[in-house]
């Protein structure tokens, strides 16, 4: 079967993987701690093809929401 | 006393050994209360139990009837009896484990595999419970081998285990007592226990045989004193005396060395009677009955149900300083306002601090004491002692006012412009609570403005509604600021107006405002004047339009311009030039082209006007204009007239003639389909069948032919009728309603198909078998003008019943989905940073709404009205 690239596909939003000092700052800003933010499985597609390990946190760009651009954080568990 | 935080609870089984310890007393003998009326000790009612009689001291804690909570007894089992309630819990443990060695039946590899993934999995519940299953499910695998059914620890041979519903278990054809099962499940090793799922810390799994059973406390079990004197044990007591005298007999027994026979009988007999104690309705086992044949209430009847403890006590309590009554309507309270009436203002109590400036207010209230209105029915002096003001006493209310001072507390009466909370069920939004100001007034029904029906989704054919006092001034102001209709004018849902003009108001305003409606001067003074508005009107203007008149009541500053209900889409709209009143434009506050209608401030509806009043004016100004609109409607209407009669849905003859040849040129197309169909001239649809596509061919002819007799009887429907006016405005109904009226009925369907179910082959016994013409299948040539015939008036008949079906499956559905939506989302909140986030604190989202903002704020669910920012730019330059 032929491998198919999540990350290209158009209902896909971007991912992108939050460098360590990026996910301070964020935890900082939202005055958290890492188990206080939303969860996505490893096994997740998207995520094994941007090649993210577990206990990254990865940061979800979703264009054509109500406010034109939507973030979100998610941490990566097992 | 340093606080102490609940990190974690742990359930777990009671031991024996705990129901021993936690009881005060072991209850013997099954009688109650001896020839004086005492208490029998180690009786099932020992007073050491807890006290259920006014005045008498515990015998545990020295506490009296109502403080002392109760305490547990137990009654020692002559022999051990199975719990039901956990029947199926010791069925999987029974198969799970060697009857031999008592080992789980994995062997060490698995045991070791499944104890790591237990191990991992530990702290979050649901994989835990997923591995728990598969072990379970491995464990008892080994019995149904057909060959090598052995233990894997001691190769004894494994027979199959069955358990016969409610409390018996087989290997093979042999009973399992409890007390064989009970040693079996004792020497179940710690580490093989939570393999099983057991905690053995707080649930070892021989625990789940009874062999001492709790006895409740008397305070949950009391007994009633009749009239007669006699006293009525409560069910639970009943079921505790066939126990202990059962227990009793199989004691003497078994002591008597009686035959095995009768033991067992005796055994199952008190199986029976605990099963029954626990739970009365099992399945297999005859209900426990009282000597009148009344089924008995045991524990599990208690809590189960609507009518258990959980759903009616503890989810639905009772409360005080509420009040529900039948609703009707009153143009004349403003929407912030509720009619209280005046028997449910003098039950109802609002406590009033006395201080220097309210005292002497005060003193006349208590003067007027319970049973005249602006009374009041306790004082309360300040060592908290309450005093009723009686109702015929005037000196002792006399006295009372004298000693009225400051620091005392008056429950006085409901009073206008008190704040309440008004409610009706079912409470299906936040806007089936919201706060008005209390308006007494005379008979017995809950006043409230038509405006406000369509948020609690009420009307007057009977509903009633409930009201509810705050006590104090938080909760007062807090009710008043959050929760007071008029804040709730814009839904939090849709960012659209809720409250809002209904049905008579919306034709009203059109009438007002239409072209051509004029007054004299003295009719507008009356009407306005009657509607309670204090406007002034210009001395030297004789004839007003009605225009005017309704601009009287607009902000002097209002700027509104927007295509209305009645607008007909012209291809190229003229906007300000527009023929049919259909362009509204209000200039500095005066409607100057077009009629108001239900685009204006219908509720639940884009309202091009209210809205704009709420949003740049305030909800203050969108409240003065829904209240006194509402009352000037009310006058237009009694001046210039509103009805419908059968008249208004008459075609004349030249109308009825087009519309007939019409429907007979559709039947004619669809007998010309039905002719190519048997002929095998039909070319079938992609994808579709003959039959489908003639099917589908024939709807679609049918419905053209309807819409278009439709169209023919909307020509000769004009504005002259009030019932059309009804329909364009928004009022109410729409022109399809009317054209079925007055034209033709159309296609009548179930499930989307043309009817044909009924008899063999044919819908009704009318018609011949196969026979597929318009009118054999359910099309309805007729209007309900000209009447139906009788097989039209059973196709209606059936089109209308799957209608009503629907509506109950929908809502059934609907309910249940929203319920559960709101049990999953009940403690998301919107936090100071505007993320949602749980009750833990886990974020949810990271911006509310992705957007943040809050639609009841928002200009129809955006943030901002981009268009009209840009329409007044342009006029300004």
């Amino acid at each position: 079967m032929k491998k198919i690239d999540p990350t290209h596909h158009e209902l896909v939003p971007r991912h992108v993987v939050l460098e360590e000092e990026e996910v301070e700052k964020l935890l900082h800003v939202y005055n958290i701690t890492r188990d206080k933010l939303p969860l996505i499985k490893a096994a997740d597609p998207v995520v094994k093809a941007i090649g993210a390990r577990p206990g990254q946190v990865i940061k979800i760009i979703r264009t054509g929401s109500p406010a034109g651009e939507a973030v979100t954080y998610r941490l990566i568990i097992k | 006393m340093s606080l102490k935080v609940i990190k974690e609870i742990k359930f777990g089984i009671l031991s024996p050994e705990a129901i021993r310890k936690m009881s005060v007393v072991k209850i013997v003998t099954a009688d109650t209360y001896d020839d004086e009326g005492y208490p029998i000790e180690k009786g099932l009612v020992d007073p050491r139990l807890g006290v259920i009689d006014p005045g008498l001291k515990c015998r545990t804690c020295g506490m009296r009837f109502g403080e002392c909570p109760g305490h547990f007894g137990h009654i020692e089992l002559a022999r051990p009896v199975i719990h039901m309630g956990y029947a199926k819990e010791i069925y999987k443990v029974l198969k799970g484990v060697c009857h031999n060695c008592h080992r789980v039946l994995l062997d060490n590899e698995e045991i070791k595999k499944y104890a790591r993934r237990l191990k991992e999995a530990r702290v979050r519940d649901v994989e835990k419970q997923k591995v728990l299953k598969i072990i379970a499910k491995q464990a008892a695998r080994r019995r149904r081998y057909t060959k090598n059914n052995i233990c894997p620890h001691c190769g004894v041979e494994l027979p199959r285990i069955r358990f016969e519903k409610p409390t018996t278990y087989m290997e093979n054809t042999e009973k399992l007592s409890p007390s064989d099962i009970r040693a079996r499940l004792e020497k179940i090793s710690a580490e093989d226990a939570e393999l099983l799922g057991f905690d053995p810390e707080v649930a070892r799994p021989e625990w789940l045989i009874l062999t001492a059973l709790p006895v409740a406390p008397v305070t949950v079990r009391p007994s009633i004193t009749l009239e007669s004197g006699a006293r009525s044990e409560d069910d639970m007591t009943h079921k505790l005396v066939d126990i202990i005298r059962i227990n009793q007999r199989l004691r003497e027994n078994i002591d008597a060395g009686a035959p095995q026979l009768i033991v067992e009988d005796l055994w199952e007999l008190l199986q029976y009677h605990v099963t029954t104690y626990f739970d009365n309705e099992v399945s297999g086992v005859p209900p426990a009955r009282h000597r009148s044949g009344r089924v008995l209430k045991t524990l599990a009847q208690r809590l189960k149900g609507k009518e258990g403890r959980f759903r009616n006590n503890l989810s639905g309590k009772r409360v005080d300083f509420s009040a529900r009554t039948v609703i009707s309507p009153d143009p004349n309270v403003s929407i912030n306002e509720v009619g209280v009436p005046s028997p449910v203002a003098m039950e109802l109590t609002i406590p009033e601090r006395v201080t220097y400036k309210t005292r002497d207010e005060l003193r006349s209230l208590v003067l007027r004491g319970p049973s005249q209105h602006p009374g009041a029915n306790y004082i309360i002096r300040t060592d908290g002692r309450r005093k009723r003001i009686p109702a015929n006493d005037e000196e002792l209310r006399k006295t009372l006012a004298e000693e009225l001072d400051v620091g005392y507390v008056v429950e006085r009466h409901l009073q206008d412009g008190d704040v309440v909370l008004f409610n009706r069920q079912p409470s299906l939004h936040r806007l089936s609570i919201m706060a008005h100001e209390v308006r007494v007034m005379p008979y017995r029904t809950f006043r409230l403005n038509l405006c406000v029906c369509p948020p609690y989704n009420a009307d007057f054919d009977g509903d009633e509604m409930n009201l509810h006092v705050p006590q104090t001034e938080e909760a007062q102001a807090e009710a008043l600021i959050l929760m007071r209709v008029q804040e709730q004018i814009i839904s939090p849902r849709y960012g659209e107006p809720v409250i809002g003009g209904v049905q008579d108001y919306i034709s009203g305003a059109y009438i007002l405002t239409r072209e051509g409606t004029e007054f004299s001067r003295r009719e507008v003074e009356e009407m306005l004047c009657m509607a309670g508005l204090g406007v002034e009107t210009s001395q030297d203007k004789e004839i007003w339009t009605g225009k005017e008149v309704f601009s009287l009541l607009l902000p002097p500053d209002l700027n509104v311009e927007y295509k209305n209900k009645i607008c007909r889409r012209c291809t190229t709209c003229k906007e300000k030039e527009c023929p049919y009143d259909g362009y509204v434009v209000i200039k500095d506050g005066k409607l100057l082209k077009g009629a108001i209608d239900g685009m204006a401030y219908k509720a639940r509806s884009e309202c091009k006007l209210l809205d704009k009043l709420v949003k740049d004016y305030g909800t203050d100004t969108g409240r003065k204009f829904l209240d006194s609109i509402t009352r000037l409607i009310l006058w237009v209407l009694g001046m210039k007239g509103i009805t419908v009669d059968m008249n208004d849905v008459e075609l004349d003859q030249d109308a009825k003639d087009r519309i007939d040849e019409v429907l007979q040129d559709g039947e004619n197309k669809v007998d010309k389909l039905i002719e190519a169909y048997h002929n095998g001239e039909l070319e079938p649809l992609p994808g579709q069948s003959l039959e489908e596509t003639l099917e589908k061919k024939i709807m679609q002819v049918l419905a053209a032919a309807r819409d278009r007799a439709g169209q023919i009887a909307e020509e000769y429907l004009g504005m002259e009728r009030f019932s059309v006016i009804m329909a364009k405005t928004g009022a109410k109904g729409n022109m399809l309603d009317l054209t079925q009226m007055a034209a033709c009925l159309g296609q009548m369907s179930v499930r989307g198909e043309r009817l044909h179910r009924g008899y063999n082959n044919r819908s009704l016994s009318h018609f011949k078998e196969n026979e597929l013409s318009a009118r054999s299948r359910g099309f309805v040539r007729s209007s309900y003008n000209k009447g139906l015939s009788p097989t039209e008036f059973f196709f209606h008949a059936m089109g209308g019943r799957e209608g009503l079906v629907d509506t109950a499956v929908r809502t059934a559905q609907s309910g249940y989905m929203q319920r559960r939506l709101m049990n999953a989302m009940q403690d998301l909140k919107v936090e100071y940073d505007r993320t949602v986030r749980d009750n833990t604190g886990l974020v949810i989202q990271f911006m509310y709404g992705e957007d943040g903002v809050d639609p009841a704020r928002s200009d129809y669910g955006k943030a901002v009205d981009i268009d009209w920012i840009i329409h007044k730019h342009m006029e300004a330059v």
